[in-house]
């Protein structure tokens, strides 16, 4: 249910500076691919190569997106509603992939099956790293979906597989489409895996007229035609995207009941295991290895250092994603109009530009404009804030749609202003979705490298920038401890998205 | 028995790899005013410039890794009284954020593992010019030709090969594109100095003569690996005959497990052509930089005798000065008879990626 309201300045305005600090590498961008004429901008989007790269890096993203709408929903029903022994540790395990970046795990897949890089790589890389972001909201929709629909179907003699799929698979597909859209965006962006595999994408040549080309008009052209082809992966979602529904009228929604027959749950939980084992299994088996085989002692202290500062950063991030983003989550659930239309679209679309370009917008900003803070971290954080914000805006916007408009209204009745319901009913019960968008942005922080290389204050070095520094003179007996490392701190926000998601789960 | 001759035959890699940065510390310990080895050289710290620099702390953005520039930098420190605040990345990302950063970098000294992302930083006006004192050490072709950027090691391109494998190597990149090499080569295709050579060939060939080689190359069928070190070690264990990479990645194979194990031989083309492409790492001075003369002091370094022992004694790059002892298995660097090119012409390094994505030579 949604109603039409203009939205409380408290909120509006809050909301549009989280805009504001999203498109500030659309400004750089454009000033950038400008720089040398319309024309030389004009040449680089009609040359034929741009087409087949275009055609490439779409075809990945929908591999990759359909493949972690399917993986990710029916690992999420096997964790809701079947009745497996232990199911907030399955979560907990399924959810793990995303506490890997995915540099780390193309490389260990690469140097485990060389035979595999290029598209069928990437597209598994890819898919491992990222269906966690459909599972998680499926499993938290599913959880609070109403069973009364399916009751109704089977009612009327719809056979089990046949209303999981008619009903049940319909009212989760909000969800499935929110997941899907982060995943899109983030396959569009990802650079780590597709290097790896030596799969040329538009990511990589954006890189490589940064890199090799000494061109960043040229790769800001590129650029701009990410942002396009986000636009419309986010004009694609808008338009499939159905509304949540809400029950309405007397009676409560009894909780969903755990009745999965055996034949759908054998080959789900085949598909969980295959998540987890290579999901998480072919990495951190690579990690461990290159730590014993490395013939170096490792200093621990430096190891340890290292954690202090990737948990700093990644505590910074989180908290300052998470002040933009409430607001902007707010507008998006409760206000929909041409605000909020209009605030989600410049949030997200840069949620598709590889690190690289957020971090020389910042760059370019922070040079011209606050000289002082250049290479300090609010200019790291700032940048990470750019990257994580659709991340975080998403959870926000879903656990709020999925509480009850009515007791809004009835805070309303009683009296309390629109902004006090709004800090005593609506983040209150939004709370796991906040958490969650929270633990979301520390984890990206945390396995962030381009834009924290970058952007770092000198001399600083977090986990990511450790195993890059010595991944790059090929010291992997180096490598592995902070490879090891990384893995088991971004385990904790990963536990604790899980928790939220668990904490429904185990009601 | 075995393991005294292990220890014999690593014996003259130790002195060479761990002789200078031993002198080097004892210095430091000493705080003497430089005594690398039996050199009589003068102390490289006192620069001409009569401006006192001691204190003062520069900015360098290195393409170089922290783990060989760290210990250098230190010693470097200890010598001049000059501190160095390191930012360390990929030499094309870090030209890239010159370039963005433009005249307000906060960098004084940008120092690049490869010649061509110098040129780019150089043709955008933001080097100074060195003075000639320093530029005039290093031979003609090692260096920017308006004096923009200077040298400081230099990077061979060999074909590495198994002698029980090939009993004698291809003499020139044609005869690689015999068909009895047919998948017998390794190349590291996303490897930055392969890059540089194809676009010295480029350079040499015209893009057509290029093109030609290259369908060539990619009719045998060359193997593609991670990196150049991976490339060194399949040959040397006999997985692939051979394998296009730089000089010295053998040599930190001998150094690392004894020359006992290591069977694979480096085979330099010497013709002439871009198989004996001769890259750099060098070095330039931002124009925007306040602290040139600090600066300045660190580029002299670099070119001094304690600097260039450091990287023929850590990296078996050739060094850029004449007195300086290379590594002893290498030719002298005036035989290799590298192309006439440009060094600063290989930043077209995005037309070469564009002519190995045509033939198929770069991605999957």
């Amino acid at each position: 249910m949604t109603r039409l309201l203009r939205a409380p300045v408290a909120i509006a305005a809050p909301a549009l500076l989280a805009a504001v600090v999203a498109i500030v590498p659309l400004i750089y961008l454009f000033d950038a691919s400008l720089s040398r004429g319309v024309d030389a901008a004009v040449r680089e989007v009609i040359v034929s190569r741009t087409t087949i790269l275009l055609i490439r890096t779409l075809l990945l993203t929908l591999v990759v997106t359909a493949a972690c709408a399917i993986v990710g929903t029916i690992n999420a029903w096997l964790v809701v509603r079947s009745s497996l022994p232990l199911r907030p540790v399955w979560l907990i395990l399924l959810a793990m992939p995303l506490a890997i970046p995915s540099y780390l795990s193309a490389f260990a897949w690469v140097s485990w099956i060389p035979t595999m890089s290029g598209f069928l790589g990437a597209s598994v890389v890819l898919t491992l790293a990222s269906y966690p972001y459909v599972m998680l909201p499926v499993a938290a929709m599913l959880r609070g979906a109403d069973p009364m629909l399916e009751d109704v179907a089977r009612s009327l003699g719809v056979s089990a597989q046949s209303a999981l799929v008619r009903v049940t698979l319909r009212q989760v597909a909000p969800a499935i489409w929110a997941g899907s859209l982060l995943v899109a965006l983030y396959v569009v962006s990802d650079f780590g895996a597709v290097a790896a595999m030596r799969l040329e994408t538009f990511t990589w040549v954006i890189y490589g007229a940064y890199r090799a080309g000494f061109n960043p008009a040229r790769a800001a052209t590129l650029a701009l035609m990410l942002v396009a082809l986000a636009l419309l992966l986010i004009l694609l979602e808008r338009r499939f995207r159905t509304r949540v529904t809400q029950r309405i009228g007397a009676g409560t929604a009894r909780s969903s009941v755990r009745r999965a027959p055996f034949t759908l749950v054998a080959p789900a939980l085949i598909v969980a295991l295959t998540s987890i084992g290579f999901g998480i299994g072919v990495p951190l088996v690579s990690s461990i290895s290159w730590t014993r085989n490395g013939t170096a002692i490792t200093d621990w202290s430096a190891v340890l250092e290292t954690i202090m500062s990737s948990f700093w950063i990644g505590f910074l991030t989180g908290l300052a994603t998470l002040l933009l983003a409430l607001p902007v989550g707010i507008l998006l659930a409760r206000f929909k109009g041409h605000l909020a239309n209009v605030t989600e679209g410049a949030v997200f679309v840069t949620h598709s530009l590889p690190g690289i370009v957020v971090a020389l917008s910042v760059v370019y900003l922070g040079i011209n404009l606050v000289r002082p803070l250049y290479q300090q971290v609010p200019l790291l954080v700032f940048g990470q804030v750019i990257i994580f914000l659709p991340l975080v805006v998403g959870a926000v916007r879903t656990s709020i749609e999925q509480s009850r408009v009515a007791l809004e209204d009835v805070s309303r009745s009683l009296g309390v202003s629109r902004m006090a319901t709004v800090f005593r009913v609506t983040i209150p019960l939004a709370t796991p979705g906040i958490a969650a968008g929270g633990a979301l942005a520390v984890l990206g922080a945390m396995k962030e490298l381009p834009t924290t290389l970058i952007l770092r204050p000198t001399s600083v070095e977090t986990l990511a920038t450790s195993i890059w520094k010595y991944s790059v003179v090929s010291d992997f007996g180096a490598v592995g401890p902070y490879a090891v490392a990384l893995m088991f701190l971004a385990a904790l926000p990963t536990a604790l998205l899980s928790h939220v998601a668990v904490a429904k789960v185990a009601r | 028995m075995k393991k005294l001759k292990r220890i014999s035959s690593r014996s003259a890699l130790t002195i060479a790899t761990l002789a200078l940065p031993l002198a080097m510390i004892g210095a430091c310990s000493s705080n003497a005013t430089n005594t690398t080895g039996d050199t009589a050289e003068p102390a490289p710290t006192e620069a001409p410039s009569a401006v006192d620099v001691r204190g003062e702390t520069i900015t360098i953005y290195s393409g170089r890794s922290e783990a060989l520039m760290s210990a250098l930098f230190t010693q470097f420190t200890i010598d001049t009284g000059v501190k160095v605040e390191v930012r360390y990345g990929d030499s094309g990302e870090l030209a890239a954020l010159l370039l963005t950063e433009g005249d307000k970098s906060p960098a004084d000294i940008y120092f690049s593992q490869d010649a061509g992302a110098l040129g780019a930083v150089e043709s955008a006006g933001l080097l100074s010019t060195l003075p000639a004192d320093v530029t005039d050490a290093v031979e003609a072709k090692f260096r920017s030709t308006s004096g923009a950027w200077v040298a400081t090691s230099g990077r061979a391109r060999v074909l590495v090969y198994n002698p029980e494998l090939v009993a004698t190597p291809p003499a020139s990149l044609d005869d690689l594109l015999d068909p009895q090499w047919k998948g017998k080569i390794g190349y590291a295709p996303s490897n930055a100095s392969w890059q540089s050579f194809v676009t010295a060939l480029r350079l040499t060939r015209g893009e057509d003569g290029a093109r030609a080689w290259l369908t060539g190359l990619a009719a045998n069928e060359p193997v593609a690996y991670e990196k150049n070190g991976v490339v060194r070690d399949a040959v040397n264990s006999g997985e692939i005959s051979m394998g296009l990479i730089n000089h010295y990645y053998l040599y930190e194979l001998i150094s690392k497990i004894g020359a006992d194990k290591v069977v694979a031989k480096n085979h330099f083309f010497r013709d002439g052509d871009a198989g004996s492409l001769v890259n750099i790492a060098g070095v330039g001075v931002l124009a925007s930089s306040k602290k040139s003369d600090a600066a300045l002091v660190l580029v002299r370094y670099l070119l001094s005798v304690a600097g260039q022992s450091y990287f023929a004694g850590k990296t078996f790059e050739y060094p850029m000065i004449p007195g300086v002892i290379q590594f002893v298995s290498l030719p002298a660097l005036a035989e290799l008879n590298p192309p006439s090119v440009d060094l600063a012409d290989l930043k077209t390094l995005e037309e070469t990626q564009e002519l190995l994505e045509e033939v198929g030579l770069l991605t999957k």
